[in-house]
């Protein structure tokens, strides 16, 4: 592949990037990244890797725009409400940069789909609401061998990790989902929405170091940050060899759906 | 003592376990904490027998469940 003059010119303060440089482009042109849900991660996220030029990006998300995401799912626009967030994504990431192929998935990711929808991807974000998914998103792409982002928030705090195959997942940190309204649900305690452009610009680097390969991963560590003091700590995690599904001997070998917990929006989910 | 708690220090006198530092620093649900003590995971179950030692280093990792909301 070779670059064409106008590939050149969009992507020219990536490509004055010693770490990214022509070939580096080429490597985040011919990406493919799923994002699931396109909300308030979703959407910092599906912005800037579509400006950066990821080549396929799948949206996975059931839902349609409401008038509360408006606030932090900065993709949505006011016209969108009652939009499919999947189709009001589409046309956001195509008007930054119409050589994105885009795949839309308009529904919720669950144990029976999910193998099928990151069977074609290199990278998968976890941009989810609640703990069944992201437990999900976790299980299948270990099984899967495929690397993904977690990222959560919640009031003023955020978390994120990046996993590839053989380093620590989710589940070696957190072994099981907490029991239903054991915590407190984001429609209950509230986010900044900033928090979500924060957190999600930071999972958009990590995919865009992935493709580019340079740098270091926030793999086997945790960042977690505050914004109300504003600090941000690195918690060094090692690979849990008793991991319920990445450890040697693996008691979950087979993906379930858990009872959905978190972030009942208006009940739709 | 001194325990690197989140990565800043507190001082204690005596002796305190894993359960009692979490009722200190007002963890709120520390039945859904996560707790990592010197690079190792504290099973639930140890937490009130775990006591903690001078320069130990230790971290509450929280579920933070929200993203798509
Ligand atoms: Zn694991």
């Amino acid at each position: 592949m070779s670059l064409t003059d106008e590939q050149l010119e969009r992507y020219s303060r990536h490509i004055i990037l010693k770490d990214v440089g022509i070939e580096g482009q080429e490597k985040i042109l011919n990406g493919k990244v799923l994002i699931i849900g396109a909300g308030g991660l979703g959407a910092p996220i599906a912005l800037y890797l579509a400006a950066a030029g990821v080549g396929t990006i799948g949206i996975v998300d059931g839902d349609l725009v409401d008038r509360t995401n408006l606030q932090r799912q900065v993709i949505h626009f006011t016209p969108d409400i009652g939009k499919p967030k999947v189709i009001s994504a589409k046309e956001k990431i195509k008007e930054i940069n119409p050589d994105i192929k885009v795949n839309t998935y308009q529904y919720l990711a669950s144990a029976e789909n999910i193998s099928d929808l990151i069977k074609g991807y290199d990278f998968i974000i976890d941009g989810t609401d609640n703990f069944a998914a992201k437990f999900l998103i976790n299980d299948a792409c270990v099984m899967a061998g495929k690397p993904f982002s977690h990222g959560g928030i919640l009031r003023f705090d955020g978390q994120t990790l990046t996993h590839t195959p053989g380093n620590a997942c989710y589940r070696c940190v957190f072994k099981e989902p907490p029991p239903k309204d054991a915590v407190p649900t984001c429609s209950q305690a509230g986010v900044l929405g900033a928090i979500a452009g924060m957190l999600g610009t930071i999972q958009a680097a990590e995919t865009l170091k992935f493709f580019i390969g340079k740098g270091e991963l926030l793999v086997n560590r945790l960042l977690i940050f505050n914004a109300l003091d504003m600090t941000f700590r690195n918690v060094t995690l090692k690979r849990d060899l008793n991991c319920p599904v990445c450890g040697q001997k693996p008691s979950i070998t087979a993906l379930t759906d858990y009872e959905q917990a978190a972030c009942d929006l208006k009940g739709q989910r | 003592m001194k325990i690197k708690v989140n990565n800043e220090y507190q001082e204690f006198d005596g002796e305190i376990t894993v359960s009692e530092l979490l009722t200190k620093n007002n963890v709120e649900m520390p039945d859904m904490v996560s707790v990592q003590l010197n690079g190792e995971f504290v099973k639930r179950d140890n937490f009130s027998s775990t006591s903690l030692t001078d320069q130990d280093e230790i971290n509450f990792l929280y579920f933070l469940g929200g993203g798509n909301f």
